[in-house]
């Protein structure tokens, strides 16, 4: 079985690559379909393989910017991908960023930098979930009362409204993104991903996991160009994060490489099954990708604070995190053979009623 | 010498020798590769590294991006192959 074990020559480790390849498959699917880079999943799954942590972190980021692209490129043909939005938002989240990295140095000046970094992201997890559900609750409210009321609810239509009332504020210049089918300030997409840049630099995140509902609920695109439009941004970002982390020398190219092969393709499988799952068929999965980060950032902190139980805690939350990839990933892996069996069938019937 | 001052002037080594290692610059440490067994393109990649960071990262930001769409194109072939539209989706909806 050694064949099964390759040595990465710039970290030191002796690596299952398979393991690569199928954390990279997972990632990518999960990537593609909800438009984010997946560092949360993939650097405990790297460190699990036997990375040391700079080198996942690293390796990971490096890894994101191909399958980024090739999702960015797909979303882009099936019209997801709102170009000039995506370019207003990534100065904003550019920006964001320094200022969150700054932040995160005067918290490490005053000695309060582990404690407060990890209560904001449970926080903020929190709050995108109670947002998502919130969402999904009251657009079912929505739909059964117009059900009850003998008609059909316009496919537009969403649950939490926040971004019609920021639209109202027109402060010049205006501008109109075509794609997103939105008409705003410019002011408000870069103000939203400045704000989104800024907690992903508190943090510690690519920001995927933020800016796709700040896109939805604050700027008010539909779901799918969300996706898209902030996959452009990841890929950005991933190449930014490639080349800082191999310059400063905790890049594993191989890995990458063959993790980049996995993401792909996976990328790509993800990407094809959002035109198969409705906007909030997405937005339900991506609730229950929030809970489960959570609950694994819970675990984490458990162990931090009872060294008894730290090695059963920090276990239960890789386990949770790993798993949650598995799930998701196979759901919509699921959704992609059954939407494409369907797609296949359609095609069929419609060739044989032109014969006939 | 007497024991004492062979004691002292070790103690005194180790001060001076861990003063010394404080004030180096953590992000002057440089990690080297190991490529004495790395062999064709593994080596290539490996001396790369540890030469320059620079061309490493060069490098990286191309090989990466460009392996990922040369991938992602082979699976668009494989799915026009089976028959899957690539180009379109049903209407827009939140």
């Amino acid at each position: 079985m050694e064949w099964l074990y390759t040595n990465m020559p710039i970290a030191g480790v002796e690596i299952f690559w398979p393991g690569l390849i199928v954390l990279g498959l997972g990632v990518g699917v999960i990537s593609g379909f909800f438009g984010m880079g997946g560092g949360w999943m993939v650097t405990p799954g790297l460190n699990i393989l036997g990375f040391p942590m700079a080198f996942a972190i690293g390796t990971g980021i490096a890894q994101m910017s191909g399958p980024s692209l090739v999702s960015t490129l797909r979303h882009g043909r099936f019209g997801n991908v709102d170009y000039r939005l995506g370019v207003i938002m990534v100065l904003g989240t550019v920006c964001g960023f320094e200022a969150g990295a700054q932040t995160i140095m005067w918290l490490e000046r005053i000695g309060r930098v582990d404690l407060y970094v990890r209560y904001a992201y449970l926080a903020l997890l929190a709050l995108i979930a109670w947002l998502v559900f919130t969402d999904i609750a009251k657009k079912r409210r929505k739909e059964q009362e117009a059900l009850a009321a003998g008609r059909k609810l316009d496919a537009l239509s969403t649950g939490i409204e926040w971004h019609k009332r920021l639209h109202r504020i027109q402060l010049p210049p205006v501008v109109h993104f075509k794609k997103a089918g939105i008409r705003c300030s410019a002011w408000l997409p870069i103000g939203v991903s400045f704000l989104t840049g800024w907690l992903a630099g508190v943090v510690g995140i690519g920001g995927g996991l933020i800016r796709m509902p700040a896109l939805i609920y604050l700027v008010g695109c539909p779901t799918h160009v969300a996706v898209g439009t902030d996959l452009f941004e990841v890929a950005i970002s991933g190449l930014y994060g490639a080349g800082t982390y191999s310059y400063k020398g905790r890049t594993e190219l191989l890995a990458a490489l063959i993790m980049a092969a996995g993401a792909a393709v996976g990328a790509q499988i993800g990407s094809i099954a959002t035109k198969y799952v409705r906007g909030y068929g997405i937005r339900l999965l991506f609730g229950l990708a929030v809970l489960g980060c959570a609950l694994s950032i819970i675990f984490k902190l458990i162990a931090a604070a009872n060294p008894g139980v730290r090695t059963l805690f920090d276990t239960a939350a890789t386990i949770l995190i790993l798993g949650l990839v598995v799930v998701l990933a196979g759901h919509i892996l699921v959704q992609f053979i059954r939407g494409v069996r369907e797609e296949l069938a359609a095609k069929k019937s419609r060739l044989v009623e032109t014969r006939s | 010498m007497r024991l004492t001052s062979k004691c002292l002037a070790a103690w005194g080594c180790g001060v001076v020798s861990t003063v010394l290692a404080a004030e180096a610059d953590p992000q002057r440490i440089v990690i080297v590769a190991d490529s004495r067994q790395a062999s064709g393109w593994k080596a290539w990649l490996t001396n790369l590294y540890n030469e320059s960071y620079l061309y490493f990262a060069l490098a990286t930001v191309l090989i990466i991006p460009i392996a990922g769409l040369a991938i992602g194109k082979l699976m668009d072939v494989l799915l026009v192959a089976l028959g899957v539209d690539l180009k379109s989706r049903r209407l827009a909806e939140h």
